[in-house]
């Protein structure tokens, strides 16, 4: 194709200069309108004394907005001044910039989802040495670079209730499949691990057979064709557990629309604003899942005692938080949020997230 | 069948039906038919179930979103350009459906189509207008606007989502809906295959586009209008993604800022397998069709073979370069024989 062209008209030159002025005026939206977001200041601070600086896995994650809002909650109950930084993709060196800004602005306390647990640790590291304190939540940095992480639930608890929710549907015997995200999802096999254990050991469980792990990779798409080909491949399923929000929600979806509807249970964990429709059209009994809003602001009062000194993030050490009472740090700095919930049609709408 | 305008007719001494049945033989979507047919056959002996019912509509359903986008971006692609911003384009018409419905929740379906394909037209005809007027290769333009449509739709939605329980009922039920067998909304994309193959087959505007594709000087000099024909395909492209977002917002269930990434690329890959060259001038909107059949049908039918979805991917990467193979090996032989004619008439 050719650059220029041969014959400079007038008129083409016209068009020449409109269409460089569309594009100037299209990335002037695009970049104005980037700039709120992907500068990531979200609410007032920046900087001083009492700055506490959240910085999740990604902004624009509807599940991240409602642990930040519990997050901003708790930190202004605490007595400081939040704001949020972060990058828009889930990358692992994207976060180290907004490390370093919240070092440079001089935060008390750096509340991180970590992407990678080991490529913020230098940034982190420098952020201590200026005197920030560490909490890591959600998903933990290497414990060498933080003071505490918050869990919002126990592991084990998570892939147990799972469990019970599809044996209560599927009446304690038949064939079950799980649809999970990535293939190489930590959060992910660290459940499957336990729902293993537990099927092979509890008694309860004997009539139940794990005969398919499939991964949808968190998207809408790969999700509901995996759904498919587990119908498809087996004709005796009872029920499916998918312990990802993306892959649940698809997989209801599927379930709505096709003659499996009703026929298949399906639980795991999902958001509630997500799975509303599902849960009222029958397709969906119950599920499960944390507070999110809770990890946010019992973070937030980690972030206080951990400035104050009443704690260090050791084994048994116990903080206030808030609404939630008094929470016990427990083995390796984890100190955990609560036991999961469980939604069903009697409290969904009692959800906004 | 065969519509290639830059493969001379070739043994035109032959004639009658004989010249057609091999003109059948040897056209690009022949193989790709024989592949899908292939793969089915094959999964059914393994999984009987591939073919149930319930099945066979989520085949169809899986292609449908698919077939409409690489109809779209074959028109593009036969005209020798190629538009990567599909993806981004589809997420903004699939949000822009979720927040229509949201602010008004009564309005009329078939206006949610129109303005569909309206916004996506006119977000196509951007991409038109920078390629044709800037004189620069349209991968550059439209991976530029692929990033800026995302940009904007991620500002506009930031972590908003439209779930399909905000849609109306009657909207999300178009996507399950079937009429004598087969889901509404696939009737509407057999209907966007066989009016575009038409068009492109029968009408000039059509034929010019591949003209343009061939040789884009040889079609100026020849009188084409070549700025305007590319805007249009441009479009028209567009407007089909529109479509396709629209349809998207149906079938799954929620959009939001991340709606449609990536997407562009398994499009030029089902439109190149189809046997739409990408450089330009050759194929059919009905191989970019087939195309999209068979890679959606491939990813169902190792699911339910529960074969590795790791392979998943390396077969599409071994389809499409065996698709480019086939397409080299064509042209060097229409190139000798075109050679063998021209020296006879001399």
């Amino acid at each position: 194709m050719e650059l220029f062209s041969r014959k400079s008209r007038g008129g083409r030159r016209a068009a020449t200069v409109a269409a460089v002025a569309v594009s100037v005026a299209l990335l002037a939206t695009g970049c104005a309108a980037g700039g709120s977001t992907d500068g990531g200041t979200d609410s007032a601070g920046g900087g001083g004394d009492n700055t506490m600086a959240f910085l999740p896995k990604q902004l624009n994650n509807p599940y991240t907005d409602v642990v930040l809002g519990g997050g901003e909650d708790g930190a202004k109950e605490a007595g400081f001044t939040s704001q949020v930084l972060g990058p828009l993709e889930a990358s692992a060196s994207a976060q180290i910039p907004f490390i370093e800004q919240a070092t440079q602005e001089g935060s008390k306390v750096i509340v991180i989802a970590a992407n990678d647990p080991d490529a913020v640790g230098p940034s982190l590291q420098t952020a201590r040495e200026a005197g920030a304190k560490i909490v890591a939540f959600d998903s933990d940095t290497n414990p060498d670079y933080r003071d505490i992480f918050i869990s919002q639930v126990v592991a084990k608890d998570v892939a147990l209730i799972q469990l019970e929710i599809i044996s209560e549907q599927i009446g304690g015997a038949g064939d079950i499949a799980i649809l999970s995200a990535t293939a190489t999802a930590t959060n992910q096999n660290e459940w499957i691990k336990y729902m293993e254990e537990e099927l092979a050991s509890n008694p309860d469980y004997k009539d139940i057979k794990l005969v398919a792990k499939v991964y949808g990779d968190d998207d809408a798409d790969k999700s509901f064709q995996e759904t498919q080909g587990l119908l498809s491949s087996y004709p005796d399923l009872k029920g499916i557990i998918s312990p990802t929000t993306v892959g649940i929600a698809a997989a209801a979806k599927y379930l709505s629309t096709s003659d499996y509807k009703g026929k298949v249970a399906l639980t795991g964990l999902g958001l509630p604003n997500e799975m509303r429709e599902f849960v009222k059209d029958g397709t969906v009994k119950e599920f499960a899942l944390w507070d999110p809003a809770q990890l946010g602001y019992v973070a937030a009062f980690a972030g206080k005692a951990l400035v104050d000194g009443t704690i260090t993030g050791a084994e048994g050490d116990t903080f206030d938080a808030g609404d939630l009472g008094e929470i016990t740090v427990g083995e390796g700095g984890v100190a955990i949020v609560g036991p999961p919930t469980r939604f069903n049609a009697d409290n969904i709408d009692d959800y906004d997230f | 069948m065969s519509i290639d305008t830059a493969r001379p007719p070739v043994h035109t001494d032959h004639g009658g039906p004989l010249h057609a049945v091999r003109g059948f033989f040897r056209s690009r979507e022949i193989p790709v038919a024989g592949a899908l047919i292939a793969l089915v056959i094959i999964t059914t002996l393994i999984n009987p179930r591939f073919l149930s019912p319930q099945s066979v509509k989520d085949l169809m359903l899986n292609a449908t979103i698919v077939i409409i986008l690489a109809v779209g971006q074959a028109l593009v692609i036969i005209t020798e350009n190629v538009d990567l911003s599909i993806g981004s384009i589809l997420g903004l018409v699939a949000f822009g459906t979720g927040s229509l419905f949201n602010a008004w929740p009564g309005v009329p379906i078939p206006l949610v189509f129109l303005a569909g394909m309206l916004f996506g037209a006119v977000l196509g005809a951007i991409n038109g207008f920078l390629v044709t007027a800037a004189k620069v290769p349209a991968l550059v333009i439209t991976l530029g606007t692929m990033y800026i449509f995302r940009g904007i739709l991620t500002s506009w939605a930031g972590s908003k989502q439209y779930f399909s329980g905000d849609n109306p009922k009657a909207f999300g039920n178009l996507s399950v809906d079937v009429f004598l067998g087969i889901p509404i909304i696939t009737i509407v994309a057999i209907v966007v295959v066989i009016a575009v193959g038409i068009f492109m087959h029968s009408v000039r505007a059509g034929r010019d586009l591949y003209a343009i594709g061939s040789d884009r000087d040889a079609a100026r000099l020849f009188g084409i209008a070549v700025g305007p024909r590319v805007l249009a395909a441009f479009i028209a492209s567009g407007a089909l993604t529109g479509l396709a977002g629209v349809l998207y917002t149906s079938r799954y269930n929620s959009v939001g800022a991340l709606t449609g990434s990536g997407l562009e690329l398994d499009v030029v890959a089902a439109v190149v397998v189809g046997g739409v060259a990408i450089s330009g001038g050759t194929g059919t909107v009905f191989g970019a069709a087939i195309g999209a059949v068979l890679l959606s049908t491939i990813t169902s039918s190792l699911t339910a073979t529960r074969v590795d979805k790791f392979w998943q991917q390396a077969f599409v990467g071994m389809l499409i370069l065996a698709a480019i193979i086939v397409d080299r090996a064509v042209s060097v032989r229409n190139a000798r024989k075109l050679r063998v004619s021209e020296s006879r008439d001399v």
